[in-house]
């Protein structure tokens, strides 16, 4: 029954998608004056006022409360609004209809620029954001960026690596793989010894896919305002479909579908053995997958040199100001507090994954030992991959309509139904398709 | 004569029955399992430590209790549209039934074009709409849309057209009732099963009205039960989301508890509606 419901809401959301993009422009090149000072923002803190937050992470929840105990005159009134389609769905409707729009929103790095390209999302260079460079990792702020306009505050990122079940790994007697190659070789010498067991489970996920061709170098997206190219026949790519090919061939991967509670299930019980995921995984493992406790461990991403240090970022979000917002510059003490100052600190200490390098290198978080991880300063290597992020990636003005039909395109390879690099080419195909069907010169 | 026993039709029916009784079978048993036991265990059979009860406390404790007000959110919804909409739909359709006025083909042609448009057709259009009148994100939102049930009209429609006869109607005109009165107190006990179909039809339909809610609300202390479940399964999938499968089953079971007493207590009404009119004296 969800899945009909969740398809509902996916033809809702697409039909709203090209709502923000519709509007496209070239004008993100010059960055905006600034026009509100720091003083107005302290004196909008002063006069107080109320905020209306449509966000999901959950450590946002401390942060509103002590924000509001440091700013008694401000009420914020926090709702979970529902993650992915349904936030984007819920904030296009309440932007085209122009009433209820919240003050401030989060939204994640993939789905930004299409805000950012509609103007839906408020320049923050109008409030001098721009001096905030260095404060961010790279990757988080060139995410949050389009030409040197800033549409939104990093909240949280996701630099990749692998997080596997040691108990299967020693009960196999495999080695932590530190190359795709050897990735492949562990996930065959383990289904091998347990036909149960798989090294990992995917059945096609965009975000997943696009992050891998990303840490292989592959630049399959360029933007240019509103001319967009996209080609999925570049040499990361290929180089990431040639590998996994090989893992969908052996039927070495597990399919059951990511996120559901097969996938918790697979994760508990060491049919799935492995992960290669954002940064954000351990409080997701803390408490879904509870019979993992002291099983698990993390090492940094396999590579496709040997020695390389390459990654990518899998999911993260920023929270941005709503152009239609009522309170922007109280909206925007809020936004400095929650990722600069004070509420960044409360983030990490609740179990966000920073994207403030101060939150990132302070020793207190990389010393930090995980119960789950059997002790391990696990936050060492996830901060290692932050620094490591392949740079110059970007992602479509319309990348929530592109993943949405992932698996309708790229998805039938992991039914047997042609090449994962036939299937790329008709995510591409549909991708462009659409663009152009919005007014886009996309190539 | 006693109808002749066929065993293929036995098996047949058998077969529905336990496809229909086994998610509710399912149900059952995977709400008495910790989270644990949830992923751990053959879905059909009990896993070790009875969880039944601490989940219910658990389900009814999450979140300071919002499980509790989401019922009462959906027991509103439901009283006041799935009520009102039976009301508006047995004043029409008898109306439509009983009176001649100009325009009745027309109104009985939008209507039945009415039934053809699917709700889900229609919510993001009435969200820009109440968007505009400042409706969004209160009850109204969704206890409007509910009063509007077209198929709800046309059974009554078609009910009143054979269940109250114009005679009975004439004799209380001519004692000098008033329509009002006439319809109350003559007409209304004589559509009761009629009534009481389209209340359990337009009951069922509020209570699981998930896609309307989800367009219209943001504010959780206003959630019906669907949708309220659904963002804690949601939840799972969230980076750094609390996931609660075992509550989200309990509170599913929960859910579903009240429609099967409604259907139940309802039910020879029920019945002896759907025989009405099916033979002419």
């Amino acid at each position: 029954m969800l899945i009909t419901r969740r398809r509902a809401i996916l033809g809702a959301a697409l039909s709203f998608t090209l709502l923000a993009a519709g509007c496209g422009g070239d004008s993100a090149d010059e960055p905006a004056a600034t026009t509100v000072s720091q003083d107005d923002v302290q004196a909008a803190l002063d006069a107080g006022g109320t905020l209306t937050v449509w966000a999901w992470e959950p450590t946002l929840k401390q942060v509103v409360a002590d924000f509001q105990t440091t700013y008694p005159k401000v009420k914020i009134n926090l709702v979970n609004s529902g993650t992915g389609n349904d936030a984007y769905t819920a904030l296009q409707n309440a932007i085209q209809a122009g009433s209820g729009v919240p003050d401030v929103a989060q939204i994640e790095y993939y789905a930004l620029p299409q805000f950012a390209l509609g103007k839906a999302v408020t320049d923050l260079n109008t409030f001098g954001a721009a001096s905030l460079d260095g404060t961010f990792t790279p990757g988080t702020w060139n995410a949050v960026h389009s030409g040197a306009a800033v549409y939104g505050l990093p909240m949280d990122s996701g630099p990749m690596a692998l997080f596997y079940n040691k108990d299967v790994f020693d009960k196999h007697q495999l080695g932590v793989p530190a190359t795709w190659e050897e990735y492949t070789t562990a996930a065959e010498k383990l289904h091998r010894a347990d036909p149960k067991a798989y090294i990992t489970a995917d059945s096609g996920d965009a975000g997943f896919t696009t992050s891998m061709i990303w840490q292989a170098g592959g630049k399959p997206y360029t933007v240019n305002g509103t001319d967009v190219g996209i080609d999925f026949a570049d040499a990361g790519t290929s180089k990431f479909t040639a590998q996994w090919q090989k893992l969908i061939d052996g039927k070495l991967l597990n399919p059951v579908a990511g996120w559901s509670d097969g996938w918790y299930a697979g994760l508990a019980d060491g049919t799935i053995a492995s992960l290669v995921i954002g940064a954000w995984m351990p409080a997701n493992l803390e408490s879904g997958v509870k019979a993992g406790n002291g099983k698990w461990r993390v090492a940094p991403m396999p590579q496709w040199e040997s020695g390389g240090k390459a990654t990518a970022e899998n999911g993260g979000s920023s929270i941005t100001i709503p152009e239609k917002a009522a309170n922007k510059a109280l909206a925007y003490a809020f936004l400095k507090y929650a990722t600069v100052d004070k509420g960044a600190q409360t983030r990490v200490d609740n179990g966000a994954f920073p994207a403030s390098t101060k939150q990132l290198n302070a020793p207190e978080f990389l010393n930090k030992e995980f119960p789950y991880f059997g002790g391990q300063k696990v936050n060492e290597v996830l901060a290692a991959s932050a620094g490591q992020v392949v740079p110059g990636w970007s992602y479509l003005p319309f990348q929530v309509y592109a993943n949405n039909v992932f698996n309708d395109t790229a998805g039938k390879a992991y039914l047997g139904q042609g090449t994962l690099q036939d299937g790329l080419k008709s995510w591409q195909d549909a991708s462009v398709k659409y663009g152009q069907e919005q007014g886009f010169t996309v190539k | 004569m006693r109808p002749r026993r066929s065993i293929p039709l036995t098996l047949i029916t058998a077969l529905a029955l336990i496809y229909s009784l086994l998610p509710l079978v399912w149900l059952l048993i995977s709400a008495t399992k910790t989270q644990e036991g949830l992923f751990g265990s053959f879905g059909l059979w009990f896993s070790g430590d009875f969880a039944f009860f601490g989940n219910i406390a658990d389900v009814f404790a999450y979140h300071d209790g919002i499980f509790g007000r989401w019922l009462l959110n959906t027991l509103l919804y439901v009283v006041a549209g799935a009520g009102g909409a039976t009301l508006l739909a047995a004043l029409a359709g008898y109306g439509l039934a009983k009176f001649d006025f100009a325009g009745r083909r027309a109104v009985f042609a939008v209507v039945l074009g009415g039934v053809a448009v699917p709700p889900t057709a229609l919510a993001v259009p009435i969200f820009l709409m109440f968007a505009k009148m400042g409706l969004t994100d209160t009850p109204w939102a969704v206890i409007i849309p509910t009063l509007a049930s077209p198929f709800g009209l046309y059974l009554m429609w078609t009910y009143s057209r054979d269940a109250v006869p114009d005679e009975i109607l004439e004799s209380a005109r001519i004692d000098g009732a008033g329509e009002f009165t006439t319809f109350f107190s003559l007409a209304v006990p004589l559509l009761a099963p009629g009534l009481v179909t389209v209340l359990l039809f337009n009951t069922v339909m509020t209570w699981n009205n998930f896609f309307l809610p989800l367009i219209m609300l943001k504010d959780a202390d206003l959630f019906p039960l669907t949708l309220g479940l659904y963002s804690w399964n949601e939840q799972g999938t969230t980076a750094g989301g609390d996931v609660v499968f075992d509550l989200v089953i309990t509170g599913s079971l929960l859910t579903i508890v009240p429609l099967i007493v409604a259907f139940l207590l309802l039910q020879r009404y029920w019945q002896s509606g759907l025989a009405a009119g099916s033979v002419k004296q």
